[in-house]
């Protein structure tokens, strides 16, 4: 199948560029790719963004809507995060049930911001055990050009930094800014032979041996990571690679920050 | 993390450091390996850690089903990780979640790291791990039970791959966490090691760690998985001591 060549052909030739050093698209080792935000991208939710992560691109939206709390957690407002990848985010979607890609990516940025306590959920009660605030993150997948877990916290974050609280149209009190508190960015790492890589475009991705991506917050702690695909990291990558996210996630704070 | 609106946290470390079941900070629960402990299947094994009970059966290398999941330069990993509906104290219900999905997929490729695939082309190799009973630290009790399974059926891989958690507890980290230190601790960070190479091809982590004690937690977690290492190979080697005893050692 040609499929299968032109695959193992793009992986060695990966593979050799890392070896000096070298990536496909030109970036050095830890370079990520050019980042833009659009907050406010779409005005019919309560907060939105748009990243645009070299090509990948990701728009989330933030729904606030008066729900239960659970009753684990009757003080608190409920966190849903959720991940779709669309089918005209690559050729390799599926028709069917969430793809595993989409479960584990929501479930890796829901991590990061729960974990992070980025949002105040207990300020998100309204009455203890029957109502509180549910704050819906809904991540759409437009384009997937790799590394889609940075791209979509990063979406994520902005959003809920351009979000308020409808409490108006549900006649619960004053509109108002959402409560966020922190500031939690992951950053992906792929192994390709010896070197490590940043930020991963597609290719990268579908010919590494293992990823690994790091939660950091503001304050100077990891909040979260998961490593993904077939690999493996030693102990001293993986303290190398907190090192170079805290420099990474530093990095993008300050440009989501002069957002506003 | 599970402090939002609880109830009554319970005393996780009590004045002389001891845990909550009287285990140190870097002592591992209980922990005892059966390997080929079911029939029908090419390997199993039985894990019992603490208080958790967990099953793990291998197929394969066999037909690929799904035909068009089949690859022609390698075996594909199948793992399902499944918890039984009465496992937890709050009935689950049955099939799989969005976190048992997640689950399955981080051990399946963890545990493909070490498996030979080149080997095995157009072939499926299943690993199938039902958590029949839970109590933190399931998905490291499922991982070491499917690395004795695979080995139980005798599938060709570069080595066993032990696993465990570190959290933090109480400000302090804590080996082995049981569910009081999961469902109350700041942090939990679920890992998976080869031995062989001394790398990780399991890293999850969730809560608050400084980069410090995130090293120090994975040196504690390295610790413990060599100690589990010396287990999963004495349950291998109890098993093969038996199939050439005919079945009736002891």
């Amino acid at each position: 199948m040609s499929n299968e060549v032109s695959t193992e052909i793009l992986a060695t030739h990966v593979l050799d560029l890392a070896k000096s050093g070298k990536r496909l698209d030109g970036r050095a080792l830890d370079e990520m790719r050019h980042l833009h935000i659009t907050p406010g991208y779409v005005t019919s939710a309560d907060g939105s963004a748009l990243v645009e992560l070299g090509d990948t691109k990701v728009l989330a939206g933030i729904k606030l809507e008066p729900g239960t709390p659970f009753p684990d957690t009757p003080n608190a407002g409920v966190l849903t995060t959720n991940a779709e990848i669309v089918p005209i985010a690559s050729p390799e979607y599926e028709p069917g049930p969430p793809s595993i890609q989409s479960v584990e990516l929501s479930r890796v940025v829901d991590r990061a911001i729960r974990a992070a306590e980025a949002i105040d959920l207990k300020g998100l009660c309204v009455t203890p055990g029957e109502k509180c605030w549910t704050c819906f993150v809904d991540l759409h997948i437009l384009d997937d050009s790799g590394n889609l877990t940075d791209a979509a916290l990063i979406a994520a974050m902005a959003a809920l930094r351009n979000a308020k609280l409808p409490a108006e149209r549900f006649e619960l009190g004053e509109t108002k800014p959402l409560d966020v508190r922190h500031f939690p960015i992951e950053t992906t790492f792929v192994r390709i032979g010896d070197a490590i890589v940043v930020d991963p475009s597609s290719a990268e991705e579908g010919t590494c041996q293992g990823r690994l991506t790091i939660a950091t917050d503001e304050e100077g702690n990891v909040v979260a990571m998961q490593k993904a695909k077939v690999g493996a990291f030693s102990p001293q990558d993986v303290a190398e690679l907190v090192e170079r996210a805290f420099v990474h996630g530093n990095k993008v704070r300050a440009a989501l920050g002069q957002l506003g | 993390m599970g402090s939002v609106g609880a109830k009554d946290i319970p005393e996780l470390l009590d004045a002389n450091g001891k845990r909550i079941d009287g285990r140190d900070l870097n002592e591992l629960r209980p922990l005892k390996i059966e390997a080929g402990v079911l029939q029908r299947a090419t390997g199993s094994a039985f894990v019992e850690w603490g208080e958790n009970k967990v099953m793990a059966a291998v197929y394969g290398p066999r037909e690929v089903h799904p035909r068009h999941m089949q690859e022609n330069t390698k075996a594909v990993v199948q793992c399902r990780y499944n918890m039984a509906s009465f496992s937890v104290d709050e009935r689950k219900r049955p099939g799989l979640d969005r976190r048992s999905q997640e689950i399955s997929k981080v051990i399946g490729e963890a545990l493909e790291s070490v498996l030979f695939v080149e080997e095995y082309p157009r072939t499926s190799i299943g690993i199938y791990i039902e958590v029949l009973q839970a109590n933190a630290g399931t998905r490291c009790a499922g991982l070491v039970a499917a690395s004795v399974a695979l080995a139980d059926a005798g599938i060709p891989m570069s080595d066993l791959v032990p696993a465990v958690a570190v959290g933090k507890v109480a400000g302090k980290l804590a080996l082995d966490l049981r569910k009081e230190e999961d469902n109350y601790g700041e942090a939990d960070v679920p890992m998976a090691l080869v031995p062989k190479s001394g790398r990780l091809v399991l890293l999850q982590m969730e809560g608050h760690m400084t980069r410090d004690e995130l090293k120090t937690a994975i040196d504690m977690g390295v610790q413990g998985c060599h100690k589990i290492y010396e287990i999963q190979k004495e349950a291998l080697r109890k098993r093969y001591s038996i199939a050439h005893d005919g079945g009736d050692a002891q």
